[in-house]
């Protein structure tokens, strides 16, 4: 019944989606606990309360059904359409940083280069070991990126973007949580490689990390999630051919 | 007005990403070629900065809220990902850690021989 309600009102995921976010936001800024990543507890209670509630899936994502299969477009899928146009945006703080770039080009290409083949190497091996099939496999190759990049990357070979935007988050937040016991572990000190190591391995969420480091840490953070994007969609279809 | 003039600057770099998208028989995201043509509009000073900057920012501080539909999909497709929990945990935490000491050491490595380099030419 609460389901055929909520599906006479447009506008209703869009509010959801955003008050729950604005809710998360909060939190997060008053724990600053990486594990309460505001991306993660707002998905989690929005799942939560669809489950709990009975309403559609459909619905929420895409509004009020217009009874003919399709939907007005007022849900959660309202932010989706901008994703596009934030992507290409991600060229801004990237020209903002070619400086960077030009300082250390050896250094920061080898370093971004060297995580960007480990990730896609060790996402075959772990494949491999598990007898997992392409789809399943190509879903993975992701996963150091930022979702942005890495959705549509997953969407092009063939995977489940759903499952790979899961897996980028889940990825972000745990090198997030780990950059400073790894930098310690591995006596990564120099701030342009512990920055690029937030940014290779954990993308938005390491550079958020890395902002707590120091401003060059940030800055070459941010460099990496998309310098190590653009290498992976490169590399990403020619690993996809493996298995 | 100058919003309107942002955001059809973004819009037609989105369209044009879309149509080399659409052209080239890659798999290559169109969002992908659409980066890359807004970076070299804005190394060639076709663009300047300011002509993008506010709604560009208003756009990448509104990212993570655009992941969230997707997201809770999980309750409707675990049929697709019940069957590989586990490979997709290991990958999520062990090559996480192992990424991040790759790039690194890897940077580390490179940063101090250049600068080794330097001292001896220095000399």
């Amino acid at each position: 019944m609460l389901n055929e309600f909520v599906s006479e009102l447009p506008y209703f995921g869009l509010c959801l989606t955003g008050a729950v976010y604005v809710a998360a936001l909060a939190l997060y800024n008053k724990t600053k606990w990486a594990i309460l990543n505001p991306l993660v507890v707002s998905c989690a209670a929005i799942m939560v309360f669809l489950l709990v509630t009975g309403i559609d899936y459909d619905v929420y994502l895409q509004g009020k059904p217009r009874g003919d299969g399709t939907y007005d477009g007022t849900g959660a899928a309202f932010f989706q359409i901008m994703l596009t146009p934030t992507t290409v945006c991600l060229a801004v703080p990237l020209y903002e940083k070619l400086a960077y770039l030009k300082k250390y080009p050896l250094a920061i290409f080898g370093g971004i280069l060297a995580g960007a083949i480990t990730s896609v190497g060790c996402v075959l091996a772990v494949s491999l070991i598990f007898g997992l099939n392409h789809v399943q496999y190509v879903t993975m190759l992701p996963k150091s990126i930022t979702s942005a990049i890495g959705m549509g990357v997953s969407e092009q070979l063939g995977g489940f973007p759903t499952v790979s935007v899961a897996l980028i988050v889940i990825t972000g937040i745990f090198g997030n949580m780990m950059a400073s016991w790894i930098m310690k572990l591995f006596r990564i000190r120099h701030p342009v490689a512990v920055g690029l190591a937030c940014g290779t391995g954990a993308h938005a969420m390491g550079t958020s990390r890395a902002r707590e480091f120091g401003e060059i840490e940030e800055a070459m953070s941010g460099l990496s999630v998309a310098v190590c994007g653009l290498i992976t969609v490169v590399l990403a279809p020619l690993m996809a051919g493996i298995l | 007005m100058k919003h309107l003039s942002q955001i059809t600057i973004i819009a037609a770099l989105s369209l044009a990403g879309e149509l080399l998208s659409y052209l080239i028989p890659l798999p290559i995201p169109g969002s992908i070629y659409g980066l890359i043509l807004m970076l070299i509009l804005l190394i060639l000073k076709v663009i300047r900065l300011p002509q993008v900057k506010a709604v560009s920012d208003w756009l990448l501080s509104l990212m993570p809220v655009m992941f969230v539909g997707p997201t809770v999909a999980l309750i409707v497709t675990f049929d697709e990902y019940k069957s590989f929990l586990l490979p997709l945990l290991i990958v999520a935490t062990v090559t996480t850690v192992i990424v991040m000491a790759v790039s690194g050491c890897t940077a580390q490595v490179l940063i101090t021989r250049s600068e080794r380099k330097e001292d001896r030419d220095a000399e």
